[in-house]
């Protein structure tokens, strides 16, 4: 589903990583860990096109990102699904119609009972109606979650989608991407949290990666 | 999904009063503009009507001889074909006319004026040049007008004024366009994130574009309305030039209806605009 071959990237100051040779196939599940700065957001950024690589090459369901145009680029976003770990919303719509955005914005019928059944799922369906700047860091990460997954993506990518939630909700996310991986979603989890990676991989075959001194290494056999 | 694209751009934009009182400023001067295009029209119109079938030969000769040189232009204009009619105008029309610019008070009886014949040509005319030649043999003191060098001059400087109201609508449209197109590109700047959570969720660059463009063309079409009700206004409260007033500044008749076409052009210009400057802002958005 995703490719990187012999990736590097940096933003004009020396190479973040170097050579990262790595595929996430359909019904993978990896961990992406690594110091702060190490360039996790980055890699995932690099996977969903928001980023180019300096050298090397992304193929997204085995075309390039350099050679897709915006409109296909729009057409396979729609088929990721993404937390980002500032979780942006549109400030103006309440909760419920911004977990519906991927499907209203590309002309998708919303099913309302879905919707709430995933803000019930995440906690979520009392805000329903409400804005995103009245939740908590915690709300919105989960309200992120519930948008990034209510179009059923192939590929769910996450920025520490559980760094600020207490550990029964953190397990509780964790359980829905596991759900969603045994169905056959691609999950990439970025985090520094080793016991939501413990925890994973004693219920799904999760391989981690880790980012260190410029390199993705594999780092599945120190957990 | 168009419920969703009237949603997705918050309402509270800061350029919404530029954008429908710049479009009102400019559908009140392409009313005003139209109406000068409208006039100048029929003011050629007009002009080329009254004056291209008519004529006057005026009669210059020694009193002795000036009854006997009329009679002679009389004879061979009612011979002359294309000539439908012609008669010799009485002192007191004389008067009249030269009234205007001397005064009613100078005594025209004593001045030696030339005898004036007032000529009506058919649809064909006549051959002007052999009326001319025929006139200088039958009665050498006559010449044939026929205002030739006063309409050509007229109709020119109405076409001009045409071309001018015509240039003055095309600037209209331009900066109408611009007011848009500046509007569009300050409302995406102030919506980045709006723009960015769009494209992350898999939006394509149309639905975006069309979410801003929707507003910005209702906002220029609703501007359009106010402004061209306030021009149809102001041309109805014109002082009216008298019953025959074809030469007045104003609509006529079924041209009441072509401001109508106004706020519709606006909307027009506004969507293209807004249109073009959100692709160019969005190429710009990963």
């Amino acid at each position: 589903m995703i490719q990187f071959e012999d990736v590097a990237h940096d933003y004009g100051g020396g190479a973040l990583f170097e050579g990262v040779t790595v595929a996430l196939d359909a019904g993978s599940f990896h961990f992406l860990t690594g110091p702060s700065g190490a360039g996790k957001s980055t890699f995932l950024k690099l996977c969903y096109g928001e980023l180019l690589p300096s050298r090397g090459t992304v193929l997204l369901n085995d075309t390039s990102l350099r050679s897709m145009s915006r409109d296909a680029l729009a057409e396979m976003r729609n088929s990721i699904g993404v937390v980002h770990q500032d979780c942006q919303f549109l400030d103006h719509l309440d909760i419920r119609s911004n977990v519906a955005l991927p499907l209203s914005a590309t002309g998708r019928p919303v099913s309302e009972r879905d919707v709430d059944d995933l803000l019930n799922w995440v906690g979520l369906r009392a805000q329903a109606e409400a804005l995103p700047p009245t939740l908590s860091g915690g709300e919105r990460q989960r309200a992120a979650l519930a948008r990034a997954v209510i179009a059923a993506p192939r590929v769910l990518l996450a920025d520490e989608p559980t760094g600020n939630l207490d550990w029964d909700m953190s397990q509780r996310l964790l359980s829905l991407m596991m759900e969603l991986n045994r169905m056959g979603t691609a999950v990439l989890i970025a985090t520094h949290d080793m016991n939501l990676i413990r925890t994973a991989k004693s219920h799904v075959s999760a391989r981690v990666l880790r980012i260190a001194g410029r390199k993705l290494q594999s780092a599945g056999s120190e957990l | 999904m168009s419920a969703i694209s009237d949603q997705i751009v918050p309402r509270s934009g800061h350029g919404a009063w530029l954008v429908w009182l710049g479009a009102a400023a400019m559908a009140f001067l392409a009313v005003f503009a139209l109406a000068l295009s409208m006039s100048a029209a029929r003011l050629a119109d007009s002009w080329t009507a009254a004056l291209a079938q008519s004529a006057t030969v005026r009669v210059s000769a020694p009193p002795a001889e000036l009854d006997a040189q009329t009679e002679a232009v009389l004879e061979v204009l009612r011979t002359t074909p294309g000539i439908e009619d012609a008669r010799v105008m009485t002192p007191e029309e004389q008067g009249d006319l030269l009234s205007v610019w001397l005064g009613p008070d100078l005594p025209l009886d004593a001045l030696p004026l030339p005898r004036m014949v007032e000529v009506w040509e058919t649809a064909d005319g006549p051959d002007r040049q052999g009326l001319r030649l025929r006139l200088s043999a039958e009665a050498p003191g006559a010449i044939y007008d026929d205002h030739t060098q006063w309409r050509r001059p007229l109709i020119d400087a109405a076409s001009r004024l045409r071309a001018v109201s015509g240039l003055a609508l095309a600037l209209i449209g331009a900066v109408t366009g611009a007011i848009i197109a500046l509007a569009a590109s300050a409302a995406l700047a102030s919506n980045a994130q709006v723009i960015r959570v769009l494209r992350l969720v898999g939006a394509r660059d149309r639905f975006i574009a069309r979410a801003f463009v929707r507003r910005m063309t209702r906002r220029a079409a609703l501007g359009g309305v106010i402004g061209t009700a306030l021009g149809m206004a102001s041309m109805i409260g014109l002082p009216s030039l008298g019953p025959d007033a074809t030469s007045g500044l104003g609509f006529q008749g079924a041209g009441w209806l072509a401001p109508l076409l106004v706020p519709v052009l606006i909307a027009v210009v506004a969507w293209a605009a807004a249109m073009a400057t959100a692709f160019t802002v969005l190429r710009g958005v990963t």
